[in-house]
């Protein structure tokens, strides 16, 4: 079975991470730019399932040129191919034109089943992508999957929400999306990162993907970020130690808040 | 025509090893190293990511790389803990390698590829309690009698021989009187729990104290003939060999401590504020960092041009003494500063300076002390 992977560079949550003041779109050039690590996870899922079962990984990103590194670590885990779409026309994407784009390509990969996609990037955070993506090629969604099993052709999921777990079954072709609990993804081996080299990757415009300049970019974007601040920073806060008082102590402290 | 840029696969194999430091190490090894526990769990993730395997051909289950690609490994790895790379070390430079450079097909074939996956470790037992240094100077004996080795003696600080994953020790004995009356000395490999083989308790260490160290005694321990490694009587070339490339390692595994050490001051100076400012805006401090980047630095550029000489298969060993010198040596003094710049914070366990602080010695003294790196680079001048 020939799987699908959507993976996103993203900024390392571990440096600083910006939105530029000219457009609020992301400052790319203020942070490490790492292979988002729920996609790591959705790439490690991809693999179990190839290697239980046999077929092909071929991962997916819309990206600046600089996300090759993002694809490089997915081949170097053991993906076998992949596809770049990048080009200046596609900056400030939002998540529905992101998603038409995915999808588009996603049809360019022969023989392709199943799409394993992150739950929510750490940057955009939209968590939609993956099911706006399915509504568009008219796949099964099987969204938030915390744990996965192909058999044949069906997909069987665990659903995980807010709000309680769901036994998901579906029939391919779908996509899903997994959340951080779906596994622990494998670091790449030296041996992986010395194959990667020699794995295709496809680089395409918009052009060459048969996607049209007036469906992407900023400015014809659905919605628009007007405005961004960063958090405020957290205050200190104040620790109770418990000296077999510390009930009594929490309980004052809220009710000086008139919290009870 | 000079360029010690890494190319890229080396590059992305040390941002792979520094996020498994960060991500799998640095979380869990204040606990372990308090505890005084051996790193299992560290140790399987390793193997899966296929550390164990780095300088060893594809088909002995290795990853393909260099002996340069594992000192990169080891480097990220010590620069968070140290513990951890020397486990690695020795397993690698002391357990799999002399067996795959002097092993018959039969021994790599039945070794290797499970050391490779780090699901199984070999030890190497030079060292005995009653001198290290001369290595020549060894006592444990191995008299061959009816198709055995019969092997008597006791090893001293030997790393990784205790563990639950230990699967043999390559003993290095006196097998005979060569003609010239000098001692014949031969490596031999010695499972573990073969009968009159015991492992004492590990030892109560100053630092490494994730590490696996045991007193070793033979004890009429019979093995059969054929675990011999390599020639009869090339023992000591083979373990002089061994140890030239396991001073490069060593090298880099200091210069990861020494990085720590910069790392971990450049972020407390910013943070720790003392008389109303940082205590890295004071001239005091910004020197000692400064000076501990320099011996980072100088300490990199000696372990890299001696790995260079070693891959292109040139004489290294004055380079590799010059590289374990100067580079244990910048350890130990990046450990002190460190400390130093950390205040009373430095002298708790918790903070990864003063393990740092604990664990540098030992760079000074094992695979060859200074006074032996002294000497062999005054012998390489033809002193
Ligand atoms: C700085 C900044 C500015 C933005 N400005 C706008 C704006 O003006 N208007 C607007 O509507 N939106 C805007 N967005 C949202 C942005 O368009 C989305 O981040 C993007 O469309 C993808 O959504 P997401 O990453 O939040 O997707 P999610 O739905 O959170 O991602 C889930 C999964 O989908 C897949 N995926 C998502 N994106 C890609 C990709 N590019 N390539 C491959 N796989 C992918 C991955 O598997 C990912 O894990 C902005 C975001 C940022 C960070
Ligand atoms: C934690 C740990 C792990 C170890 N792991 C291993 C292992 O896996 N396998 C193994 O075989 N060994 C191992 N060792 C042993 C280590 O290699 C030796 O401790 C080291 O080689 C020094 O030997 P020694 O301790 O007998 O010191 P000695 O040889 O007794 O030396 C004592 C001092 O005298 C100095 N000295 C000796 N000769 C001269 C001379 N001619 N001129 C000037 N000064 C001299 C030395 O430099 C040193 O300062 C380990 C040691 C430790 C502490």
């Amino acid at each position: 079975m020939n799987i699908v992977v959507l993976v996103k560079q993203v900024p390392d949550t571990w440096s600083e991470r910006k939105l530029t003041d000219a457009d609020h779109t992301l400052d790319r050039d203020s942070a490490d730019a790492v292979l988002d690590e729920i996609n790591e996870r959705a790439v490690e899922e991809a693999l179990l399932i190839k290697e239980a079962q046999g077929g092909e990984v071929t991962v997916i990103t819309m990206g600046p040129d600089r996300a090759t590194d993002a694809i490089r670590k997915a081949l170097s885990m053991g993906a076998d191919k992949a596809v770049h779409l990048s080009d200046p026309a596609l900056h400030g994407s939002c998540a529905v034109q992101t998603a038409k784009v995915l999808a588009t390509l996603v049809g360019t990969v022969e023989g392709a089943e199943l799409v394993i996609a992150g739950n929510e990037s750490t940057d955009g955070r939209a968590g939609a992508v993956p099911a706006m993506i399915a509504e568009i090629l008219g796949w099964a969604q099987l969204t938030q999957v915390r744990k996965l099993e192909v058999d044949g052709t069906t997909v069987r999921a665990e659903r995980e929400t807010d709000t309680g777990i769901a036994n998901l079954e579906a029939s391919l072709p779908a996509v899903v999306s997994v959340n951080e609990k779906i596994n622990e993804p494998r670091y790449p081996s030296f041996k992986g990162i010395m194959a990667a080299k020699k794995k295709p990757v496809s680089t395409l415009t918009i052009a060459d993907a048969g996607i049209d300049a007036s469906e992407v970019g900023l400015a014809n974007a659905t919605t628009t970020v007007l405005e961004a601040a960063p958090k405020p920073p957290r205050t200190a806060g104040q620790r109770v130690e418990d000296d077999g008082t510390g009930g009594t102590k929490v309980a004052e402290f809220l009710v000086g808040q008139k919290l009870i | 025509m000079l360029d010690f840029r890494l190319d890229e696969d080396h590059e992305a194999l040390r941002k792979t090893v520094r996020e498994f430091a960060r991500d799998e190490v640095a979380p869990v090894i204040g606990d372990l190293y308090q505890r005084e526990e051996f790193p299992y769990e560290i140790v399987a993730k390793m193997g899966r990511t296929g550390l164990f395997g780095l300088p060893f051909p594809e088909e002995h289950g290795g990853m393909g790389g260099t002996y340069f690609a594992l000192c990169l490994a080891l480097e990220e790895l010590a620069r968070v803990d140290s513990s951890v790379a020397i486990t690695l070390e020795a397993a690698v430079s002391l357990g799999a390698m002399p067996l795959f450079r002097f092993g018959t097909r039969e021994q790599r074939e039945r070794w290797l590829p499970s050391l490779c996956a780090g699901e199984a470790l070999g030890a190497f037992g030079l060292t005995e309690p009653g001198g290290g240094t001369d290595a020549g100077a060894l006592r444990t004996t191995a008299r061959l009698e009816d198709g055995q080795w019969v092997l008597n003696g006791t090893k001293a600080f030997i790393t990784n021989s205790g563990t639950s994953i230990t699967r043999f020790v390559t003993v290095a004995a006196v097998t005979g009187t060569r003609e010239n009356g000098k001692k014949e000395i031969s490596t031999i490999l010695v499972p573990s729990g073969t009968p009159g083989f015991s492992v004492s308790p590990k030892y109560s260490k100053v630092g490494w104290n994730c590490s696996d160290t045991h007193e070793l005694s033979l004890d009429d321990c019979r093995v059969p003939e054929e675990n011999l490694l390599g020639e009869r009587g090339r023992g000591y070339a083979q373990f002089l060999q061994t140890l030239d490339e396991g001073r490069v390692a060593i090298a880099a595994l200091s210069v990861g401590l020494a990085q720590g050490c910069v790392d971990e001051c450049l972020r407390y100076a910013g943070e720790r504020e003392a008389f109303g400012h940082p205590i890295g805006s004071y001239q005091a401090i910004q020197f000692k960092i400064a000076d501990m980047e320099v011996r980072t630095h100088t300490a990199r550029l000696a372990y890299y041009a001696a790995a260079a000489k070693m891959l292109r298969g040139e004489p290294f060993k004055r380079e590799a003494a010059i590289a374990k010198l100067v580079s244990s040596e910048a350890a130990m003094d990046n450990a002190r500063d460190a400390t130093q710049v950390f205040g009373g914070y430095g002298f708790m366990n918790e903070f990864p300076v003063g393990r740092f602080y604990r664990d540098a010695k030992i760079l000074e003294i094992g695979e060859g002390t200074s006074e032996v790196q002294r000497m062999l680079i005054a012998r390489d001048l033809g002193l």
